[in-house]
């Protein structure tokens, strides 16, 4: 096994592992009162809505290096990242609900972060759709989409926050006490890990991908 | 843009056009590999092959639409990624759908190519009636093209496509839909472009009308360059030899 | 020949066909004014439109047709590959990204200028309150959806499901232009218009406009260079 591949080994173990203790680490936090158990989804689903917006922003300047230089890396990492912004982002607006029904009574609340989190996951939806269903030459038109996708965060994020506000402001993380904020960083940088792991197995397959793709072309030639 | 276009353009070196080891592939499918080929001005090159050989991609990288994934494509020593923008004002296309508005007159739409490649005024008006008059539609010039025939669209498509005279042309089957005289008058305008230096590539499937005008035969077959034998009677039956009597 | 003037003319050539044919004014207005029937069959209880209901009517009817219109305007650009043709010409990309959106930009004014009034009419929206902050609301908003639709429409030409993919790809990515015309135009016909809040989004109006064509024209090349 080479260098990178033992890497990605080492990555996703580690990642795995930390996930598979972080119900452990969790459970150390103090009891939340209003919340009850569901305040614990929190220490999932913020970490994983960060993991979708480092999704997008790899996504986007990948996307931006492939149309202007057309690097054939670029590209893989633009897909690979796109994909990642799209599974971490149902599994935001799925935990975001639970967490909703709770505290609102609703199962979907039309708040800000929520409806931002949706519309970016659409982008990102139509970037995989675009490439799955363009045809040849996709690529570089999924990538225009990547790339406009990325430039489009701040205005989602200002004329949806104008629009309307009711989720726990941005000012939440850091002032969370110690007890809580341990488990939640620990996520963070568990669900950090697996975001490097899985774009690493990712982009090594579409890099066989093209080997693939060459070799065939050398045999009809 | 500038109005030095028209001489930015005419510094371009159209002596010598030539592809050089190009490949071009469109997802697993290869369209053409590893093609070399080179023409010089005031000659006419034939492409002949069948279907899906990959001709119309041929042209489409030397009209600069297309770009290779290997190899380069020339116009004297430069390609055109070094010459920009100025070199497709001295390139002439004719596609097989025929860059033509159809709810344009056939006037209104050599005006507005014309335009397009830095033509004005007068200039411009007295090169539309020409064309037209080469097109032998002079009397329709104010018809709407979607009422044209086949034939007659054919014709002015040819003339839009060297209406600002290029040093390079490039014909992708210009002979469809044409009758006997359009045929004869189309001959009599490559022997003109050759005349004056132009060079000129063709495809064509009509080995019987291009065998007298083309001054090198290049036949492609699945991407591939395939030799044509130089004797044993005409195109048509040296081309048969070597593509194949299936084809 | 500079870039405006080159992307004039193609402005024009577009204007001129669609004199012609008026196919795309014809089909586009009726489709605008069939939507405004539908929404009232969701929206009108009784005799009198739902509150806050017409700011919403009028911009999905400028959506919908606006989309109707990018699609079918390239859609004859396809039809002879005469894209390919400008594409060939020496005039400078940004040209023809410009002329393509100007021409688009006139047909959707055109089209508002009948919708506008319908929704005032049909639906009791008080168009004339604020007149000039609701025809800059649908100058930016439209401007806005235009120039991501121009660039997107002009290169899903070259693919097979372009029909079905340029709305998705499309309104989730002008989302913010038309979040700011409908939520500008909401204030204008609220009971209570707050006008402060009506600027606040022609502001950002206007920077999403500026950011997304100047995005635009720089990668419209890249993106039609092959």
């Amino acid at each position: 096994m080479k260098l990178g591949d033992r890497l990605i080994v080492v990555l996703l173990a580690v990642s795995g592992l930390m996930l598979t203790a972080s119900p452990y680490v969790i459970d150390t936090a103090p009891y939340e009162a209003t919340m009850g158990l569901v305040q614990r989804i929190f220490y999932y689903h913020f970490p994983m809505a960060m993991t979708m917006m480092l999704s997008a922003i790899v996504c986007g300047a990948a996307s931006a290096w492939f149309l202007f230089r057309r690097s054939e890396r670029a590209d893989h990492i633009a897909v690979a990242a796109a994909e990642m912004a799209v599974v971490f982002g149902v599994l935001t607006l799925i935990t975001g609900p639970l967490w909703a029904r709770k505290s609102w009574g609703v199962w979907w609340v039309w708040d800000a972060r929520i409806t931002s989190t949706f519309i970016m996951w659409l982008v990102f939806g139509s970037y995989l759709l675009l490439r799955r269903f363009g045809g040849a030459g996709s690529e570089v038109l999924a990538a225009a989409v990547g790339f406009f996708g990325m430039v489009l965060v701040p205005f989602i994020y200002y004329s949806v926050n104008l629009w309307k506000t009711l989720h726990p402001s941005n000012s939440v993380v850091p002032s969370l006490p110690t007890s809580m904020g341990i488990p939640l960083y620990y996520c963070w940088a568990a669900f950090t890990l697996l975001f490097v792991a899985l774009m690493s197995v990712r982009i090594r397959l579409e890099r066989s991908r093209g080997w693939l793709e060459r070799a065939y072309r050398a045999v009809e030639d | 843009m500038t109005p030095a276009v028209d001489a930015a353009g005419g510094a371009c070196d159209f002596s010598v056009v030539g592809v050089d080891r190009v490949s071009k592939h469109y997802g697993r499918r290869r369209a053409l590999a590893r093609v070399s080929l080179t023409c010089h001005a005031g000659t006419i090159t034939g492409l002949f092959g069948p279907n899906g050989a990959g001709k119309s991609t041929l042209l489409g990288l030397l009209s600069t639409l297309l770009k290779a994934d290997e190899g380069r494509v020339c116009y004297g020593t430069r390609t055109a990624g070094e010459w920009g923008d100025p070199l497709r004002a001295r390139v002439g296309v004719l596609g097989h759908d025929l860059y033509l508005y159809g709810d344009l007159t056939a006037r209104e739409n050599l005006r507005f190519f014309g335009r397009l490649y830095g033509l004005e005024g007068a200039a411009l008006e007295a090169r539309i009636e020409t064309a037209l008059a080469g097109a032998a539609l002079s009397a329709r010039g104010d018809d709407r093209v979607s009422g044209f025939s086949r034939g007659m669209r054919q014709r002015l498509a040819v003339e839009r496509a060297l209406l600002h005279h290029p040093r390079l042309v490039l014909f992708d089957e210009p002979f469809t839909g044409l009758d006997d005289a359009s045929v004869r008058r189309l001959a009599a305008r490559l022997a003109d472009l050759k005349q004056q230096g132009t060079v000129v590539v063709m495809s064509t499937h009509d080995l019987d009308i291009a065998e007298d005008m083309v001054d090198s035969a290049v036949c492609l077959r699945n991407g591939r360059i395939v030799e044509i034998p130089a004797e044993g009677g005409s195109l048509r039956e040296r081309y048969r030899a070597a593509v194949g009597a299936g084809e | 020949m500079g870039v405006l003037k080159a992307a004039w003319w193609i402005a024009r050539k577009d204007l001129a066909v669609e004199i012609r044919s008026r196919e795309l004014i014809y089909t586009a207005m009726f489709f605008a004014v069939a939507c405004l029937l539908i929404f009232a069959f969701a929206f009108v209880e009784g005799r009198t439109t739902i509150r806050n209901a017409p700011a919403g009517i009028l911009w999905i009817t400028i959506v919908f047709s606006g989309t109707l219109a990018l699609g079918r305007t390239f859609e004859r650009e396809r039809q002879a590959e005469t894209l390919r043709a400008l594409l060939m010409t020496p005039v400078e990309r940004p040209a023809i990204y410009l002329g393509k959106l100007l021409s688009l930009l006139i047909l959707l004014g055109s089209i508002q200028v009948v919708v506008v009034p319908l929704v005032g009419l049909l639906f009791g929206a008080p168009i004339l309150r604020a007149p000039f902050m609701l025809m800059g609301l649908l100058a930016l908003g439209t401007t806005g959806f235009a120039t991501v639709g121009t660039l997107f429409a002009a290169m899903l030409t070259r693919t097979s499901s372009r029909d079905v993919l340029l709305p998705v790809v499309l309104y989730p990515m002008s989302l913010p232009a038309l979040v700011g015309g409908m939520q500008g135009t909401l204030w204008i016909f609220a009971a209570e218009p707050n006008y402060e809040l009506v600027q606040t989004w022609l502001a950002m109006l206007v920077f999403f406009d500026a950011v997304f064509l100047t995005l635009a024209l720089w990668t419209f090349a890249p993106v039609m260079g092959e």
